[in-house]
């Protein structure tokens, strides 16, 4: 067999070409992920939608114990948005167009190139990445337009904030791409995702005070991400006073901190053994 | 540049209790063109994508440019060519934004700009995917499995749902392709294209190589009868036919003789007809069995066996 001369010493892995094709790749998914309405519409109308919707209707204040100030609702509720908002640029937004690619054969096709698998996983974390990003701008930034909500001025608090972004991106994105296993057909994806992401943003408290929620229901929250991410973006943004009645005492950073990380591991275990690049076929 | 291309022995594939292949062997040279035929379900796309690696097979051995396909890396990949029976494009992409990606994944591509043209999608080069018609978008697919200047080139019924044109654009392409000593491995349904491009085929029926030949040989059809027919009208009308000839009525009232020396058989008509009185013999035609004629003689045989 004649081997021509210019891919005998090609290196399929080699760290230069793995950085063009990652980067590549995040380049053509972005370039996708714009030009489709339906996914800018999910992942940022909804969220935003949200943020307007709810601060409108909710104005009133959070009382604390005498003598500390109150705190206005948007700024309790904007750091759920944030957080909830990277799950849907995330989890949801990755479970329903990768599944969608599964099952229309894009993947089929990609998976028959020379294409490294590593640089289609980076291309969509760095989709998710960049989605996430301007979903925080976009909520943060109307949180303080319209609703008066106050940026923090502590330098650790904004570390905090990039960690749980950092952290709650890379894991959220894993799972999504491993949820993809759950979704049979093609068009069942937003009904399979949608329901329990619901759920999940109303039990960990998104929508209304984290004490309000069941005690049975808070263990379910805290087994998932979203909890934690919430509470870490209530530490960003929130003086120590609520975390008293809401969070049992304290914000318990390094709780957010070491639960985030364990997820980190699993969802990339869970995503390396659950997702296929084969759908629809036996073998 | 000797060796097989594609060296296959005893493939077998079971989808639960149902066997789609039963023990195909087949070696295709490099440089060959060599084409699938087989009726709806016979198990072509099954064989071809345990060949690309992307179905496992369950009994037999395969080997695709020197490698067994199960444990293809991406460097023998990138030799390969693939234009699957039915895939999704990325619909938000034009054709050119999509080539020029694919291009990136290839250590030697084409030039895509100059494959786009290739397969005759200049007009619609910026156009969504999503709003390009089936044949536009089959020409993407096209143009996917070739960016890469492969050495072996799959296509899974490449030019079904192309216009006459199309076929013949897509035709032109993978003659550019054999003339520089490139594999082809296609399946189809279209005889005049198999008969077009390649150098064998092979019919393959429930999960069975039947026959392997070239074209013209295949099935025995070199040493089938050839049919002469004509219109026995003017002087010719109600003469007897001359000695050792016997014609039936056929299509349109020509009289049509089987022979296996159609040669001589005019030859002797054609006196026949000077002697009353006319030099021409009308709507004079000799036919050979078609491809088709054969291929659909197999499938019968197959289904109701002597
Ligand atoms: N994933 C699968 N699971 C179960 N059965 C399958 C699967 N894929 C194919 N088959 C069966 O195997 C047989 C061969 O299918 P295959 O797609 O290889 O046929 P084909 O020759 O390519 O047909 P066509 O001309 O229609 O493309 C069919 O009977 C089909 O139903
Ligand atoms: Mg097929």
């Amino acid at each position: 067999m004649t081997v021509a001369t210019s891919t005998a010493s090609f290196r399929p892995n080699a760290p230069g070409r793995l950085a063009r094709l990652s980067f590549g790749r995040t380049i053509i998914e972005l370039r996708q992920f714009f030009r489709s309405p339906e996914q800018v519409f999910f992942t940022f109308l909804l969220p935003v939608l949200f943020v307007v919707i709810f601060s409108t209707i909710f104005t009133g204040d959070i009382e604390g114990p005498p003598g500390v100030e109150k705190v206005a609702f948007a700024q309790y509720f904007v750091p759920g948005m944030i957080a909830t908002g990277i799950v849907s640029a995330t989890f949801a937004s990755l479970a329903m167009t990768v599944s969608l690619e599964q099952h229309e054969g894009l993947l089929h096709r990609l998976s028959g190139t020379p294409l490294p698998r590593s640089a289609y996983f980076a291309g969509k974390i760095g989709l998710a990445l960049v989605t996430s990003f301007l979903e925080v701008i976009l909520i943060l930034g109307i949180g303080v337009a319209a609703y008066g909500v106050k940026l923090p001025t502590e330098p650790v608090k904004w570390l905090v904030f990039a960690a749980v972004f950092f952290l709650g991106v890379a894991s959220c994105s894993l799972l999504g791409i491993a949820y993809t296993r759950l979704i049979r057909t093609g068009s069942s994806a937003p009904a399979v995702v949608q329901p329990p992401y619901l759920i999940l943003q109303f039990i960990s408290g998104v929508f209304l005070q984290y004490s309000q929620v069941p005690g049975f229901l808070k263990v379910v929250a805290s087994i998932f991400p979203l909890k934690w991410m919430v509470q870490g973006y209530r530490y960003v943004f929130l003086p120590e006073w609520i975390a008293q009645d809401d969070y049992g005492g304290g914000w318990k950073v390094e709780q957010v901190f070491a639960v985030l990380a364990l997820w980190l591991v699993v969802s990339f275990v869970l995503a390396r053994f659950f997702f296929r690049w084969n759908r629809g076929q036996t073998g | 540049m000797t060796a097989a291309a594609i060296h296959a022995a005893g493939v077998r594939k079971r989808y639960g209790d149902f066997e789609a292949l039963k023990g195909v062997d087949l070696d295709i040279p490099a440089g060959e063109v060599f084409s699938l035929l087989g009726p709806n379900g016979a198990g072509k796309t099954t064989f071809v994508e345990i060949l690309e690696g992307f179905r496992d097979r369950t009994g037999g051995e395969a080997t695709v440019l020197g490698r067994d396909p199960r444990d293809g890396d991406a460097a023998w990949r990138a030799r390969l060519g693939i234009v699957p029976q039915s895939s999704g494009l990325f619909e938000a992409l034009t054709p050119v934004e999509v080539v020029r990606h694919f291009a990136t994944f290839y250590p030697d591509p084409l030039d895509p700009e100059r494959v786009v043209g290739m397969v005759g999608l200049d007009e619609k080069r910026n156009a969504r995917c999503k709003s390009l018609s089936g044949g536009q978008k089959r020409r993407v697919d096209l143009a996917l499995g070739i960016i890469g200047n492969p050495d072996l080139i799959f296509l899974d019924e490449p030019t079904t749902g192309l216009d006459p044109q199309g076929r013949r654009q897509i035709w032109e392409v993978v003659r550019n392709f054999t003339s520089l000593g490139k594999t082809v491995l296609l399946t189809t349904h279209y005889l005049d294209e198999a008969e077009q491009l390649a150098a064998r085929v092979g019919v393959i029926i429930k999960g069975e190589l039947v026959e392997v030949g070239s074209p013209r040989e295949i099935g025995g059809r070199q040493r089938a009868t050839a049919r002469v027919s004509f219109a026995a009208r003017g002087g010719l009308a109600g003469k007897p036919l001359p000695e050792g000839l016997s014609a039936h009525a056929g299509n349109a009232g020509l009289a049509e003789i089987e022979t296996f020396e159609p040669t001589r058989v005019v030859a002797a008509l054609t006196a026949w007809a000077a002697s009353h009185g006319e030099d021409e013999l009308p709507e004079l035609s000799i036919t050979r069995p078609s491809l088709e004629d054969i291929y659909l003689r197999m499938i019968a045989d197959s289904e109701h066996p002597a």
